[in-house]
């Protein structure tokens, strides 16, 4: 049987060498030149292969830097609220109130959007949204309004309300699965003890699925962060994220130590942020299902 | 009816993610340059436009090989990742996985500049050959995620009695696996197909002077004049990956359905 296992071992790791090659020498290796950069100096259109921690000296001591990281950081966490609030009744219907057989056409239903053209989505939330948009020339053609609501135009609200259409299907997903796997009767047991049916969410299911809403809010958090296309689009680059600053950075300014220790001061906060929410959510993850 | 009050905002919810899909068709059809109510007429002009549009033809070219290169390269990377990691155990697994499955939740600018500063620093040609590069790395989690789905669902006593009727271990595989997984195989390769045209952050930073149907609409965008082009040509792009779309699900099931297992739902 030893040697049976070491071949298995040997024909797995035959296998996965491909992908694995694959991910090291186009993810891996390049995250790492990012890393090393990010301790090089800036030299005039080259690069000084010198260690130094200037860099992060000057990112961290950067006003520009907290503005953009602190709004990068609001917008990302108010993505994540709006989406995760707003997509749990939908899990929680398609879980128990859709039979069996529509639940496949349901997720597929909610899956479309999100795979059909981002760039003209986006686009279209700032027409919908615009000084002369969609809402805005509704609203006065039915005589509800004389002057076009300002609060909606390319500001923070507009780029929220973007985000939160555009990672939505993200959300919904990963709570599904999780009130998927909650034993159905959990639930009666709650019901037969006498709980009521709000009591018997808050208590039961509620904590069952917590991993999935944990999941959920992490899988849109952590790619909202890094939106370029909807602060460029939508904010008119007069509110840039921490993306578009580490763009311009890198090419506009051609700095790609700097840019280089902006992307690992901002994943490094990104990472801190999320394990930190793990870990306030902890007791939630060790539910056994 | 059960759950009639969540029906309801299911519904809504629904609308809402269909919103700015819904309005594309209706300003691709409205003969008024600004994209407003009220509507002015009905016209086809911005399809015939877009029609006799030279570049627009380019960037569709340059979308169209670089989609079909990275979802044959995803997919076969992806047959790889999918059937190690769910036949064998190896040590690194987890990690491994990881690796592969990372490019799900980075941020695409991340990927997308740190492979440009490599790129550069080699002294590579920006082309559409460093375009696929990227897409075929993004593209390879969505593939292995699909295709571990047909791999989980074989019964390896298929396969075993393969084995023990003669066949190599590459005849096996070629005779029995590939068949019950092809379902699988072309899912994966419509929706890496979806996922590469319509990319925009990586081509944009990865494809040089090459224009590509997202960088080109970004690139339009900012002209008032060209928009309802744009409209047309992105209600057909939707229309086109919807189609791609429902292919892909249709096989996603039949693949499900031919290995006898259950339907667990969803691309993720």
């Amino acid at each position: 049987m030893a040697s049976g296992n070491r071949s298995q071992t040997a024909q797995g790791l035959t296998l996965i060498a491909p992908p694995l090659g694959y991910a090291v020498l186009v993810l891996a290796a390049p995250l790492l030149t990012i890393l090393a950069y990010s301790f090089f100096k800036d030299g005039y259109l080259t690069v000084i292969r010198e260690f130094t921690l200037e860099n992060y000296r000057t990112v961290w001591a950067d006003p520009i830097f907290h503005r953009i990281m602190l709004r990068s950081l609001g917008v990302a966490a108010l993505v994540t609220l709006a989406t995760v609030v707003l997509a749990f009744p939908v899990a929680y219907f398609l879980s128990f109130a859709v039979s069996p057989q529509k639940k496949a056409m349901w997720l597929f239903l909610i899956t479309i959007p999100f795979w059909t053209s981002y760039l003209i989505r986006v686009f279209l939330w700032k027409v919908i949204l615009g000084y002369n948009g969609v809402i805005n020339s509704g609203l006065k053609t039915l005589g509800l309004i004389e002057q076009p609501l300002t609060f909606i135009l390319y500001n923070v609200n507009a780029m929220v309300i973007t985000l939160a259409h555009a990672y939505a299907p993200f959300a919904i997903l990963p709570i599904f699965i999780a009130l998927e796997k909650i034993d159905r009767s959990l639930l009666e047991a709650g019901r037969d003890l006498g709980e009521s049916r709000a009591m018997t969410f808050w208590r039961v299911t509620l904590p069952l699925a917590m991993p999935g809403v944990v999941a959920a809010a992490l899988i849109v958090f952590i790619p909202t962060i890094g939106d370029y296309v909807t602060p460029a689009l939508i904010g008119g680059g007069k509110i840039p994220m921490i993306a578009n600053m580490i763009q311009a950075q890198m090419l506009d300014l051609d700095n790609r130590p700097m840019g280089s220790a902006l992307a690992v001061t901002a994943m490094l906060i990104v990472a801190v942020i999320s394990l930190a929410f793990i870990a306030v959510n902890r007791r939630f993850l060790r539910v056994r299902q | 009816m059960k759950g009639g009050g969540l029906r309801a905002y299911a519904l809504i919810y629904l609308l809402f993610l269909y919103a700015p899909i819904l309005l594309l068709p209706i300003f691709a059809f409205n003969s008024g340059t600004i994209i407003a109510f009220p509507l002015r007429g009905f016209t086809t002009e911005w399809f015939a436009q877009m029609w006799g549009n030279a570049s627009l033809r380019r960037a569709l070219t340059n979308s169209l090989t670089i989609a079909v290169s990275s979802s044959i390269l995803a997919t076969c990377l992806g047959v790889f990742a999918a059937r190690a990691s769910t036949r064998f155990a190896f040590p690194g697994k987890g990690p491994i996985m990881g690796l592969i499955m990372l490019p799900l939740v980075l941020p695409e600018i991340i990927v997308s500049i740190s492979l440009l500063v490599v790129l550069l620093s080699l002294g590579v040609q920006l082309s559409i050959l460093t375009v696929i590069l990227g897409h075929t790395l993004i593209c390879m989690p969505y593939a292995t995620v699909i295709l571990s789905t047909a791999f989980n669902s074989l019964d390896r006593s298929l396969e075993e009695a393969a084995y023990d009727l003669g066949e190599t271990r590459i005849s096996a595989f070629r005779l029995v696996i590939l068949p019950l997984v092809m379902p699988g195989i072309i899912s994966s390769l419509l929706m890496s197909f979806t996922i590469s045209l319509d990319e925009f952050i990586i081509a944009f930073f990865l494809a040089g002077n090459e224009p590509t149907l997202p960088t080109y609409i970004f690139s339009q965008l900012r002209f008032p004049k060209q928009i309802p082009m744009i409209m047309a040509l992105g209600t057909v792009l939707v229309l086109l990956s919807i189609a791609l779309l429902t292919i892909a699900e249709y096989f996603r099931r039949r693949g499900i359905a031919k290995t006898g297992a259950k339907d667990t739902g969803g691309f993720l």
